[in-house]
């Protein structure tokens, strides 16, 4: 805490001055944290040194900007583009002004994009043969993609935190049994994985006791995705709450008297809390990009429901006569997976205590040398 | 040196076969439906589903048929029905040459290129250098597969005709292996070339905080001989553990979605197939097949580690 102490006082004067003018470095040797004033703690610090970083809040923008605009998919198909993400156009035709366009042309080829020419129908154009509204397809998939993305992370995170508390906390035959189931998890190729468990799943969806859960279900790749990358964030964890064990704080609570629960919830997870942010935020891009390739390959999102993958893996099939198919949804991917990422990366350098580190040592406090020709 | 090893093998024989358990589990005791049905496809006929139910050990417990089943797969008589009766195992082999050259190109440039990347970066650490290098990166990762490799398979392949279509062509025709293999190599190596890049320059970050490199500068030397000679050393070891695991899941039928865009005949192509026919014995033994890859590469990673650092080797024996 004390290193917190030290660059805190110093970050708040330069940003009430220069209101982030300044680069990291000259902050830290302009203060010279003498004036004794606390400026919040580490939460404070880390909001700072993200609210600097322009590019991730950009990115954090752009994001919930797809967020909502899937989120929004009913408004656009029932006022906009006035159809539903399944209905088919086959033999419909357009009429611009004098012109006649058939959405779907004898030869298969559906129409291309109209931006706002016919009204906002058909704004991105029609999909393949079936003359579906691609834009209504790609909002509705959104949804699904962004849903299995965020909930399949936050199941991730959820095993992830119990396990890796229980295993850290607890050490000895718990932390054997966990510790071991995780590894052979690990040694297994994610998308085999996944791919064996969605495949199986797909066939006959998933039943447990009375419950049983349709193969069409979203709930059958988030669940999946949830599952396999548990162990990339369970071990980490386990890691930090190892070496947490052995702080001061955590044996005054057990000579306090504290239960195991009280410990591991009230004492440790508090300090877990910036890994676990980081390590969600960038679960859910790596989620988004594992439904692609799972509903890609047919082990994911099952029709009717679709997705970006399912939209890619349709569009796959037309690619010489109607690229656009695919490099729609696949650009919302790059696009939603980019803007996670970059926001992610700039929440891992404001909250990593390891960046403040490297922080200090460029500007000269602790070790001059240490970071080389900056 | 020689117990270190034997140790490893012990624990990958032991990880295998919890691997191999969690894979029966999955395949077995998860569906809902009749397991010998599935495996027999959906037109089969009823002698056909008692002898796939007899062959599998459908109408043993558990245990027997943990061990019919492993034994089909480790024997090599895994006979996919919903595929025309080929021979799994065989095919996977046959699948081997052009999934492995698919792979060692891919994995020539995204070294070359992380290295790169991440050197530079490292060295101008919060520079715009850095900056512009860490983006580039970030794109690099958050790439889907298909968005590069179909916009590159429309404008390469078809608009422009610089490449020739998709397709494998086995080695003894140079030139025609090189040009066809050339755009599944991009595409598969952009995403672990943003990875690498990243990782190395974070190993590179924190090596540089140690004291000797700090005693490295104190007895004069020169910058580029202290980040060569001793930061970028140093900083290896994460980026061998990743490229031992990475490689071992790609060699391993990883590269799935790569193979079946570009229609590459090897593993993750026949793992693309089995999957539209929803065919349950291939995946199994690619399943399996795949991680012992995973293991064995680990393995090999962990030697190299043992052999460079004799910590690791004393340290690991020791215990």
């Amino acid at each position: 805490m004390n290193d917190f102490e030290a660059v805190s006082p110093g970050g708040d004067a330069a940003s009430e001055v220069g209101s982030g003018l300044d680069s990291d470095g000259s902050r830290v040797v302009d203060a010279d944290g003498g004036d004794g004033r606390q400026s919040g703690g580490p939460w404070a610090i880390a909001w700072r040194r993200l609210r600097r970083n322009k590019f991730a809040l950009f990115a954090l923008f752009v994001f919930f900007l797809i967020l909502i605009c899937c989120l929004l998919a009913p408004v656009w198909a029932d006022h906009v583009a006035d159809t539903g993400p399944n209905t088919t156009h086959t033999l419909e035709k357009l009429h611009e002004g004098s012109e006649v366009k058939e959405v779907v042309e004898p030869s298969g080829k559906a129409i291309g994009p109209q931006w706002f020419s016919a009204g906002g129908k058909f704004f991105l154009g029609a999909d393949g043969h079936l003359g579906r509204d691609e834009m209504v397809r790609l909002l509705y998939g959104g949804r699904s993609s962004l849903f299995i993305g965020i909930v399949a992370a936050i199941i991730t995170t959820f095993l992830a935190v119990v396990f890796g508390l229980l295993s850290g906390f607890y050490g000895g035959f718990t932390d054997t049994v966990i510790s071991r189931a995780m590894d052979v998890i690990w040694a297994f190729p994610v998308v085999l994985l996944a791919i064996a468990i969605g495949i199986v799943l797909a066939v006959g969806g998933l039943v447990i006791g009375p419950l049983h859960v349709k193969s069409s279900s979203l709930w059958i790749p988030t669940l999946i995705i949830g599952f396999v990358y548990t162990p990339y964030m369970a071990r980490p964890l386990r890691g930090e709450v190892l070496a947490l064990r052995e702080k001061e704080f955590i044996e005054a609570a057990v000579a306090q008297g504290a239960g195991a629960f009280r410990i591991m919830f009230i004492e440790l997870l508090p300090n877990l809390i910036s890994t676990i942010i980081v390590f969600f935020t960038l679960n859910i891009a790596n989620n988004m990009l594992l439904e692609a390739v799972l509903s890609y390959l047919g082990a994911g999102v099952q029709p009717p429901s679709s997705s970006w993958g399912t939209m890619i893996s349709e569009g796959f099939e037309a690619l010489y006569s109607q690229p656009l198919l695919t490099i729609i949804p696949g650009t919302a991917i790059l696009l939603t997976v980019l803007s996670v990422n970059i926001f992610g990366d700039g929440l891992r350098d404001a909250l990593d205590p390891k960046s403040k580190v490297r922080f200090e040592a460029r500007a000269g406090t602790s070790d001059p040398d240490a970071i080389g020709p900056v | 040196m020689l117990r270190f090893l034997i140790r490893r093998v012990l624990g990958a024989i032991a990880v295998i076969f919890a691997i191999s358990i969690l894979v029966f589990l999955i395949f077995n005791v998860v569906p809902a439906t009749n397991p010998a049905q599935r495996i027999a496809g959906k037109n089969a006929t009823p002698t056909l589903i008692k002898n796939v139910e007899k062959e599998w050990g459908f109408d043993k417990s558990l245990p027997e048929q943990y061990w019919t089943q492993m034994k089909l797969i480790f024997t090599g008589k895994v006979t996919s029905y919903s595929q025309a009766h080929i021979n799994v195992d065989k095919r996977i082999e046959e699948g081997i040459p052009a999934t492995a050259s698919l792979c060692i190109g891919a994995a020539v440039i995204w070294l070359t290129f992380g290295f790169i990347f991440g050197y530079f970066s490292a060295i101008r650490a919060g520079g715009y250098t850095d900056k512009a290098l860490t983006v580039l990166a970030l794109v690099g990762i958050s790439m889907p597969v298909f968005w590069l490799a179909s916009l590159m398979l429309y404008y390469f392949t078809y608009k422009l005709e610089i490449f020739p279509n998709s397709g494998y062509v086995s080695l003894s025709n140079p030139w025609q292996w090189f040009t066809h293999l050339v755009l599944p190599w991009i595409s598969l190596a952009i995403l672990y070339a943003g990875f690498y890049s990243r990782v190395l320059r974070s190993s590179m970050l924190d090596v540089m905080n140690e004291d000797y490199v700090r005693t490295a500068r104190a007895k004069g030397l020169s910058q580029r001989k202290v980040m060569t000679r001793h930061v970028l050393r140093n900083s290896l070891i994460p980026v061998i553990t990743l490229f031992g695991l990475d490689f071992g899941v790609l060699i391993g039928g990883g590269a799935i979605v790569t193979e079946s865009l570009f229609n590459i005949e090897g593993v993750g192509l026949f793992t693309a197939e089995a999957l539209k026919q929803q065919d349950f014995p291939s995946i199994m033994a690619i399943t399996l097949f795949g991680a012992f890859f995973i293991v064995l590469f680990n393995i090999l990673v962990d030697v190299a580690y043992a052999y460079l650092d004799p910590r690791i080797r004393l340290g690991a024996s020791a215990t």
